[in-house]
C-alpha cells in the first residue's frame, strides 16, 4: 500500500510534465496541423543552453529562465525560417522536415557538448516527505506541480480571456477569414510556435533532473510518452492533453515500480496502439463524422 | 461545342509484362556483373563499404515502396531491421558450424520474423494516417533497447549477441578475401530484393499502391482493397528490412540495440527522400549516400588538425547535422513536396 501511494504521487508528478509537453504538441497541432516531432530535440537544446548558463553564473534560476526564453526564441525562429515554407499538400512533409530538424539539433548538440550524459541537477531536494511512514512527495515534485499548474492557467487565460488569444484561435480555426478581418495570421502562427516551444522547454527542464541527465537523445522517450499522452487525450484537446499526460504518467510509474523500469517504454507502445486502434480520436472524443 | 479528349494512349506501345520482366532481369544481370568486377578491383575496406551499401539497399528499396509508392511513412524500419538481425544471430548460434547453408536458413528466418512483425505493425498502420502513423512507428523504433533489456536472457541487453559467420567456401580458394565474400553476400540479397520489388511494383500491385497513395476514395471506387494494399505494402517492406538487418548482422558479426538507434530509422527516411521518392533508383542513391557521407566526414575530420576528443565528436555528429540540413533543404526546395520529387517519366 505504501508503495502504491508513493508510485501514485510519483506518477502524477511525471504525468504533470508529460501533460505540459503534450500541451505544447497540441498547441502546434491545432494551429498548423503539424505534429512537431522536433519538440523533444528543441527542448534538449534549450536545456543544454540553460545548464551552461547555470554552470557559468552559478545560478540555477538564471539558467532556467534562459532555457524557457530560449525555447520561445527557438520556436519562433523554427516557424519563421523553416516551418512556414513547408508545403502542406502532403501531411508527410511536415513530419519529414521536423525529423530533419531533429537530426540537425542532435548533431549540433553532440558536436558542442559530446554524447556523454551530463548531470542535470534539480533546484530542490528530490527526497520525499514522509507522512506517517509513507513517502509521498518531494520538494521538487511540488515545484513541478506548481510550474505546470501556472503554465496551464496562463495558457487558458491567454486563449480565453485576451484578444491575442482570440486572434490565435481564429487564425487556427479559419485562417482565410481571419486574414480578411485583419488578423496577422502569420504572426499568430509564429507566436503559437514560440509559446509551444517555450512550454516544451519548461517541461524539458522539469523532466531532465528525474531522468539520466542531459544527452542529445535524452528526450526521445519523453517525446514518445508525451505524444502518447496527446493522442490519449485527443490531439485537438488541451484538457485532453493534461488528462492524457496524467494517465501516461501514472501508467509509467506503476509499470516501472511493479514490473521494472525497462518495461515502461513497452507499456507506452502498447497504450498507444490500443488507443489508436480503439479510439483514434482520443479517449474523450465524441464520435466524429466519417472522414472520406 | 466539341470537346476533344486528350488521347490516353502513349505513342510507344506499352511493354508487356514479360518484356518488363526481361528488362528488369537484364538490369539485374548487368548490375551483378558490375558489382562482381568491382569486388575484384576494390581494396578490402572499400569492399566492406560496398557490402554495407548492399545491405542498406535492401532496406531503402523496401522503404521506397512503402513511403514513396504507397505514401505510408515509417519511422520504425530500424526496429524491423533489428528484428531480422537478432533472428539471424540466434539461428546462427543454434546451427553454427554445419556449413554455409545455415546462413541462408538464418537469413530466411530473419526475413520471416521481420515480415511477421511488419504484418502486425502494418495491420495497425492501415488504420492510421499521417502523424499518427509516424508517431506509432517512432514508438516502435524507440522501444528496441527497452525490449533488449527487458528480455535480457534472450537478447543480452545492451551488449547484444555475437553472430557466427562461416569463412568463405574453400572452393573459392584459401586466400579468398573475406570482405569480397561479404560484398557478394550483401549484393546477392540486394539484387534479388531490387529485382523482386521492381517486378512487383511494375504490375497490378504497383498500380494499386500508387492509386491508394494518390486518392484513397478513388482507389476504393476503382475496386482496390485499400486496407489490404496498405498492409501488404508494409509486409513487403518489412521483409526487405528484415533481410537488410540480417545482412547487417552478418557484416558486423554482432547485433546490439546500439546498432539500431532511432537515428538509423531517420537516416533511412532521409536516404529515400533525398535519393528521390517513388523510384527504386532513388533507393540506390540513398543507400550510397548512407555509406558515403559518414565516410566523407570521417576523412574531413581526419584531415583537419584537432584533438582526438574533438575529432571523435565531429565524426559521430557531423553526418547527423549534414543529413538533417540536406533533408530540410530538399523538402523545402521541392515546392510540391514529396509528390513533386517524382519525375514524370512517361508522357500520358
Amino acid at each position: 500500500m505504501d508503495r502504491f501511494v508513493f508510485l501514485t504521487f510519483d506518477g502524477l508528478s511525471r504525468g504533470a510534465v508529460y501533460a505540459a509537453f503534450a500541451l505544447a504538441l497540441v498547441l502546434i497541432w491545432r494551429a498548423t496541423r503539424i505534429v512537431n516531432f522536433a519538440q523533444g530535440a528543441m527542448a534538449v537544446a534549450t536545456a543544454y543552453v540553460g545548464y551552461s548558463v547555470s554552470a557559468a553564473t552559478g545560478s540555477y534560476w538564471l539558467g532556467f529562465v534562459v532555457a524557457v526564453l530560449g525555447g520561445l526564441a527557438l520556436g519562433a525562429v523554427t516557424e519563421r525560417v523553416v516551418m512556414r515554407f513547408v508545403d502542406h499538400s502532403s501531411h508527410l512533409n511536415g513530419v519529414v522536415v521536423a525529423l530533419g530538424l531533429v537530426l540537425v539539433i542532435q548533431g549540433v548538440l553532440g558536436m558542442i557538448y559530446g554524447n556523454e550524459f551530463r548531470p542535470a541537477e534539480a533546484p530542490f531536494s528530490r527526497d520525499a516527505f514522509t507522512v506517517g511512514g509513507i513517502a509521498l512527495l518531494s520538494r521538487f515534485d511540488l515545484f513541478v506541480f506548481g510550474a505546470v499548474f501556472v503554465v496551464v492557467a496562463l495558457l487558458a487565460a491567454l486563449f480565453t480571456r485576451t484578444s491575442v488569444g482570440l486572434r490565435m484561435r481564429a487564425s487556427a480555426f479559419a485562417p482565410d477569414v481571419s486574414r480578411l478581418l485583419g488578423v496577422n495570421v502569420g504572426g499568430m502562427l509564429t507566436l503559437g510556435w514560440a509559446l509551444a516551444a517555450g512550454v516544451g522547454s519548461l517541461a524539458g527542464m522539469l523532466v531532465l533532473p528525474t531522468e539520466l541527465g542531459l544527452h542529445p537523445n535524452a528526450m526521445d522517450i519523453v517525446f514518445v510518452s508525451s505524444f502518447t499522452a496527446a493522442v490519449v487525450g485527443g490531439l485537438d484537446s488541451t484538457i485532453g492533453a493534461v488528462a492524457g499526460g496524467l494517465i501516461v504518467g501514472l501508467l509509467l510509474s506503476y509499470v516501472s515500480g511493479y514490473l521494472g523500469a525497462t518495461v515502461a517504454p513497452i507499456a507506452v507502445l502498447i497504450l498507444l496502439v490500443v488507443v489508436l486502434l480503439g479510439r483514434p480520436g482520443g479517449l474523450f472524443s465524441r464520435s466524429a463524422a466519417r472522414a472520406v | 461545342m466539341s470537346v476533344t479528349l486528350a488521347p490516353k494512349v502513349s505513342a510507344a506501345p506499352r511493354l508487356t509484362r514479360q518484356a518488363r520482366k526481361h528488362r528488369h532481369l537484364l538490369w539485374t544481370v548487368a548490375a551483378a556483373v558490375l558489382i562482381l568486377a568491382l569486388t575484384y578491383v576494390l581494396p578490402p575496406f572499400r569492399n566492406y563499404q560496398l557490402a554495407t551499401v548492399g545491405a542498406y539497399l535492401c532496406v531503402t528499396a523496401g522503404l521506397t515502396v512503402l513511403t514513396g509508392l504507397n505514401g505510408q511513412l515509417s519511422l520504425g524500419h530500424g526496429a524491423l531491421m533489428a528484428t531480422g538481425a537478432y533472428t539471424v544471430a540466434m539461428v546462427q548460434e543454434k546451427l553454427s558450424g554445419r556449413g554455409q547453408w545455415t546462413l541462408l536458413v538464418a537469413v530466411l528466418a530473419g526475413i520471416a520474423v521481420a515480415t511477421l512483425a511488419g504484418g502486425i505493425v502494418g495491420l495497425a498502420a492501415a488504420r492510421l494516417r499521417g502523424p499518427y502513423l509516424a508517431g506509432l512507428t517512432l514508438a516502435v523504433a524507440v522501444v528496441v533497447p527497452a525490449v533488449a533489456s527487458t528480455f535480457d536472457k534472450t537478447f543480452n541487453s545492451d551488449q547484444g549477441l555475437s553472430v557466427y559467420v562461416d569463412p568463405p567456401p574453400l572452393a573459392l580458394g584459401a586466400t579468398f578475401p573475406y570482405e569480397r565474400w561479404q560484398a557478394w553476400l550483401a549484393w546477392a540479397g540486394a539484387l534479388i530484393t531490387v529485382f523482386g520489388l521492381a517486378t512487383l511494383v511494375s504490375g497490378r500491385f504497383g498500380r494499386s499502391l500508387r492509386a491508394v497513395r494518390d486518392d484513397e476514395a478513388a482507389a476504393r471506387i476503382a475496386g482496390v482493397n485499400v486496407a489490404r494494399t496498405q498492409v501488404l505494402a508494409f509486409v513487403v517492406s518489412a521483409a526487405c528490412a528484415g533481410l537488410g538487418g540480417g545482412l547487417f548482422a552478418v557484416l558486423a558479426q554482432s547485433v546490439s540495440p546500439g546498432a539500431f538507434p532511432l537515428s538509423l530509422s531517420l537516416f533511412l527516411v532521409m536516404a529515400i527522400v533525398i535519393g528521390g521518392l517513388g523510384r527504386l533508383a532513388g533507393a540506390v542513391w540513398g543507400a550510397v549516400l548512407l555509406v558515403a557521407l559518414p565516410a566523407l566526414t570521417h576523412s574531413v575530420t581526419d584531415s583537419i588538425d584537432v584533438s582526438p576528443a574533438v575529432a571523435q565528436r565531429l565524426e559521430g555528429n557531423l553526418p547527423l547535422a549534414l543529413f538533417g540540413i540536406t533533408l530540410i533543404i530538399v523538402m523545402l526546395a521541392a515546392p510540391g513536396g514529396i509528390a513533386s520529387l517524382r519525375p514524370r517519366r512517361r508522357k500520358a
